[in-house]
C-alpha cells in the first residue's frame, strides 16, 4: 500500500469471539436470549405546572417509545399531578422510559408499578339503540352506567381494567357501535404501598404537622 | 470598535477596561423592572461576557445591560451567539450566556441549544418574547420558544412576572451548571421585563427536584473495582463527563498508578495526554487503529461519562465483546442506554473515579497477583498495536498539501494550552488525529450534532474564555467555514488574536468521501469549485488573509499569520484526493477499521 495509513489489514488483525444483542447486552453463549417486550404501567408524579405534559408528551415521541396510552390528574396535593403510563416495549426501554422521565426537572418521582397495581380505565361509547334491552343487559354485565338513552341511540360508560374494556367493547360490537372514547390506564399501588416514594414521604411530613 | 465591550483578561492593546466606580455603582443600582433584574441575575453570575443579537423583544434587556458592567459581545448572527457561548462554556467551566429576541431570533439559537444539549455544554440562551397578553395571536415575530426548545435544552421557562423573572434567570444559570451540564432557556415575554418590580434575584440555586447523585453506592464500587482488578486486559474509556466533571487529575493519577491504558471518546480529548504511553487517544469511527484494537479486545472496561455515541461504538453487537463494563455516569439515563453496563455507579466523575481508586487499593491488598505486573503484557499488547497502527502519512515533497502535515506544522509552532477549534467534517478529523493535545478544554468541536459552521463563532467565544496568553486556532474546512464566516466580523471589531486555517479541498469533504466510499463517486452536491477566495475575504472583513500551497510554505505561513495580533485567515490549499482514515464504517466493527478505501 503506497497510499493512506499502514498496518495489517481487517481480516489479518485477532478477532474477539464474544458478542453483544442489539440491546448492548454481553451474549452469554450458554444462553443467548434477548428481552421480549412486556407491557406494564409506569407513574411518575410531577409538578402541577403548565407545560409539564407537553415536555413528558414531547420526550415521549422524540425517543419513539411505544406508548400505549398516557392519562394524567391532580392528586391530593395541588401542587403534583400523577402521571400514568403504559407502555410496551423490552426490559431495557422500559428502565429508560423510567430515567429518562426521572431526568426531567418538573418530574418528582417515577415507579413501575407492580403486577398486583389496581389499574382502571374508562370507556364511554356510544351504540345503535334499536335494542334497547339487550344494550342494557350488556351494560349490567359489565356494572356500567347508562348516560344517555334516546331513539336512535345509547351512551354508556364501563370502568374497569384494561381486559374488561376490551371485553365490553367486543360486546358491544352487536349492536354497532357508533363511537367511543377511552381514557387509557390510571393507577394505584395496591394496599399499604406508596405508588411513589415521594408521596409517603410527603404524606408522612403532613401527618406530623398535623 | 466599540468602546467597553472587550473583557480585559483577553489581551488586546489599548482598551479601557470598565471603570470600578461606575462598574459598582451600576450593579447597586436599584432594581426596577424585570430586565433590570434579569441584569442583576447575570451580575451575580461569576460570567462577565454574554453573546447576543438585539432586536424588538429583548430590547429591554439590552437596556438594562446598558448600565450593566458586563461585556456585550454583539455577534453576526444568534447562531454565531450560541456557538460563541457554548465554546466559552467549553473553555471556562462556567456556563456560557447568549440573547437573542423573539421569533427569528429565538429559532436562529435552536441549531446552538441542539449543539449544546448533544455535548452537554453548560449554556444559559435568554429570548425575548412577545407580551404575553399577545402569546398565541401569531403575533409579529412570535414562535412558541419553550414548544420549540423542548427536545434540546436541559430544561426551559416561559418567564411569568416580573417580581420573580431574576430568581428564574439565576435558576437557569445553576441548572445549566448542576449534575450533568447542559443549555437552558428562558423566554421573557417583553410585558415581564418592561413590568416594575423592586425584587432582588436571589441567588442562583436548582429546583428541589434536581438531585443529580455525588458519590456511587460503595458496594457497588467494590464490585466495580474488583473487576477491574481481576481483569487481564482492562481499559479505561473516558468520555466528556470526565472534563466536564473536573476528573482529568483523578483520571490521570488513577490509570498510571495501576498502568491501564485510557481510550477517550471524542469530546473527552484532552482529558488524558496523548503523549503518554498508556494513552490510545481517540476510538470510534475515525478513531486511532490502536484505540479500536484496544476497546475491541478488553476483558474489562471502566467508562466514565460517556455515552456510548453509534460513532464511538460502531455496532453495538461488536462492541468490547468480552469485556465486563463498568459504568459511571451522573445521569442514570445514559446507563444500559446504548450498551449495557454490567457494573452501573452513579455520581460525579470525580468522586467516582476516587472511590474506585481506594477500592482497587483494598483490591490489591488482597490479591498480590492482581494489578500493576500483570497489565504489563497487555499494556505491552496495546503499545504494540500503537507500532502495527501508527497514525502516520505518506507525504513526498512534490505531493499537493498533505492537510495532516498543516495540522501537525501548527501544533509544532504553538503551545500545549493552545485551544484548538473546529468545523465539522474531514478537517476536524484530521485536527483531532494529528493535533497532540496533552490538556483538557483546549479541545473545541462539535460532537454529538456534527454542526458544520461551529469553527468560527466558537473560537470567539473561547476567545473570550481563554488567558491572555492562550492561543486560539481553528481549522475549519471551506464548507464549514462558509456557513457562518460572517461572525468574521465579529473578530475583527474586536481584534480577537485567533488564527483559522481553511483546510480547503473545495468540497464538503467529508460528504465526497462517502460518496466516493458508498455511492459509487457520484458527488452529487458536494463539490464547491465556486468557494471564495478566502483569504481576499478575509481582507474584505478587515482581517488578515494568507494563501498556503506547497509543503515549503506552511511553516513560514503558519508563522506569519499566529504572530499577527488579530484575527487572520489562512487558506490553505490541500490535496482534494485526501481522506480520512482509519474509519469504521457505520454499524461496522471497531476492530475491523479500514486504513484506505479499497478495504472498505
Amino acid at each position: 500500500m503506497t497510499e493512506g495509513l499502514q498496518g495489517p489489514a481487517p481480516e489479518e488483525r485477532p478477532q474477539p469471539s464474544g458478542r453483544r444483542n442489539a440491546q448492548g447486552i454481553r451474549i452469554d453463549p450458554e444462553m443467548e436470549a434477548v428481552h421480549d417486550p412486556r407491557r406494564t404501567a409506569l407513574s411518575a408524579l410531577v409538578q402541577n405546572e403548565p407545560g409539564v405534559l407537553a415536555k413528558i408528551s414531547g420526550l415521549v415521541s422524540r425517543r419513539q417509545f411505544n406508548i400505549e396510552s398516557l392519562t394524567v390528574g391532580t392528586t391530593t396535593n395541588p401542587e403534583t399531578s400523577r402521571v400514568t403510563l403504559v407502555i410496551e416495549e423490552p426490559e431495557p426501554g422500559i428502565r429508560q422510559v423510567e430515567k429518562q422521565l426521572e431526568k426531567l426537572v418538573n418530574v418528582i418521582s417515577v415507579r413501575e408499578l407492580g403486577d398486583d397495581a389496581i389499574r382502571r380505565e374508562l370507556v364511554v361509547l356510544k351504540v345503535h339503540g334499536e335494542e334497547p334491552d339487550k344494550v342494557n343487559a350488556i351494560t349490567d354485565m359489565y356494572g356500567g352506567e347508562t348516560l344517555d338513552a334516546g331513539p336512535r341511540t345509547i351512551t354508556v360508560q364501563i370502568t374497569g381494567d384494561e381486559q374488561k374494556i376490551d371485553d365490553a367493547i367486543d360486546a358491544f360490537r352487536q349492536f354497532g357501535i357508533r363511537e367511543l372514547a377511552r381514557t387509557g390506564q390510571t393507577a394505584l399501588a395496591r394496599g399499604e404501598e406508596w405508588t411513589t416514594h415521594a408521596e409517603e414521604e410527603r404524606y408522612e411530613r403532613t401527618q406530623v404537622r398535623q | 470598535m466599540s468602546e467597553g465591550q472587550q473583557p480585559p483578561r483577553t489581551g488586546e492593546p489599548e482598551r479601557a477596561e470598565p471603570e470600578t466606580a461606575e462598574a459598582t455603582e451600576a450593579s447597586e443600582r436599584p432594581v426596577t423592572s424585570g430586565a433590570e433584574s434579569v441584569a442583576r441575575a447575570l451580575e451575580r453570575t461569576d460570567v462577565e461576557t454574554l453573546f447576543g443579537v438585539q432586536g424588538g423583544a429583548i430590547m429591554p434587556v439590552y437596556d438594562a445591560l446598558y448600565d450593566s458592567p458586563l461585556d456585550h459581545v454583539t455577534m453576526a448572527h444568534e447562531q454565531g451567539a450560541a456557538h460563541a457561548a457554548d465554546a466559552f462554556g467549553i473553555v471556562s467551566g462556567e456556563p456560557g450566556i447568549c440573547l437573542a429576541t423573539s421569533g427569528p431570533g429565538a429559532t436562529n439559537l435552536v441549531t446552538g441549544l441542539a449543539d449544546a444539549s448533544m455535548d452537554s455544554d453548560p449554556l444559559v440562551a435568554l429570548t425575548g418574547q412577545v407580551p404575553s397578553t399577545m402569546v398565541g395571536t401569531d403575533a409579529f415575530q412570535e414562535t412558541d420558544t419553550t414548544g420549540v426548545t423542548n427536545p434540546v435544552t436541559k430544561e426551559n421557562y416561559f418567564a411569568g412576572d416580573a417580581d420573580s423573572v431574576g430568581d428564574t434567570v439565576g435558576e437557569a444559570f445553576a441548572l445549566a451548571d448542576a449534575g450533568r451540564q447542559g443549555p437552558t432557556l428562558v423566554d421573557l415575554p417583553k410585558d415581564i421585563t418592561t413590568g416594575s418590580t423592586d425584587s432582588e434575584p436571589a441567588a442562583g440555586t436548582t429546583p428541589e427536584t434536581y438531585d443529580p447523585p455525588e458519590r456511587a453506592d460503595s458496594e457497588a464500587v467494590e464490585t466495580a473495582a474488583g473487576v477491574l482488578a481481576r481483569a487481564d486486559k482492562p481499559v479505561i474509556l473516558a468520555g466528556g463527563g470526565v472534563i466536564k466533571g473536573e476528573a482529568c487529575a483523578e483520571l490521570r493519577e488513577f490509570a498510571t498508578e495501576y498502568g491501564i491504558p485510557v481510550v477517550t471518546t471524542m469530546p473527552a480529548v484532552g482529558a488524558f495526554p496523548e503523549d503518554h504511553e498508556l494513552a490510545m487517544e481517540m476510538a470510534g469511527m475515525h478513531g486511532t487503529g490502536y484505540a479500536n484494537m484496544a476497546i475491541t479486545h478488553c476483558d474489562a472496561m471502566f467508562a466514565v461519562g460517556t455515552r456510548f455515541d453509534d460513532r464511538l461504538t460502531g455496532g453495538v453487537e461488536t462492541f468490547a465483546p468480552e469485556a465486563e463494563i463498568i459504568h459511571a455516569d451522573i445521569d442514570a439515563a445514559e446507563i444500559s442506554k446504548n450498551v449495557a453496563a454490567d457494573y452501573p455507579l452513579l455520581g460525579e466523575a470525580s468522586v467516582v473515579i476516587e472511590q474506585v481508586h481506594g477500592a482497587m487499593a483494598d483490591e490489591r491488598a488482597a490479591d498480590m497477583a492482581a494489578t500493576g505486573e500483570r497489565f504489563q503484557e497487555w499494556v505491552e499488547q496495546c503499545q504494540q498495536w500503537q507500532t502495527d497502527y501508527p497514525m502516520d502519512y505518506p507525504m513526498d515533497e512534490d505531493d499537493p498539501l498533505k492537510p495532516q502535515f498543516v495540522v501537525e506544522t501548527v501544533d509544532t509552532a504553538t503551545d500545549d494550552d493552545t485551544i484548538v477549534t473546529t468545523g465539522v467534517g474531514q478537517h476536524q478529523m484530521w485536527a483531532v488525529q494529528y493535533w497532540t493535545y496533552t490538556e483538557p478544554r483546549t479541545w473545541v468541536s462539535s460532537h454529538g450534532l456534527g454542526t458544520m459552521g461551529y469553527g468560527l463563532p466558537s473560537a470567539i467565544g473561547a476567545r473570550f474564555a481563554a488567558d491572555d496568553d492562550q492561543s486560539v486556532v481553528c481549522f475549519d474546512g471551506d464548507g464549514s467555514f462558509l456557513m457562518t464566516l460572517q461572525e468574521l466580523a465579529v473578530a475583527v471589531r474586536e481584534n480577537l488574536d485567533i488564527t483559522v486555517f481553511i483546510l480547503n479541498n473545495e468540497a464538503v469533504g467529508m460528504v465526497r468521501q462517502w460518496q466516493d466510499s458508498f455511492h459509487g463517486g457520484r458527488r452529487m452536491a458536494s463539490e464547491y469549485p465556486w468557494v471564495p477566495d478566502f483569504a481576499a475575504l478575509a481582507e474584505a472583513f478587515g482581517a488578515r488573509g494568507f494563501r498556503m500551497e506547497g509543503h515549503d510554505e506552511v511553516a513560514d505561513v503558519i508563522e506569519d499569520a499566529l504572530a499577527y495580533d488579530g484575527p487572520s485567515v489562512v487558506d490553505a490549499f490541500i490535496d482534494p484526493t485526501e481522506d480520512v482514515y482509519p474509519m469504521v464504517p457505520s454499524g461496522g466493527a471497531n476492530g475491523q477499521f479500514v486504513l484506505a478505501e479499497e478495504q472498505l
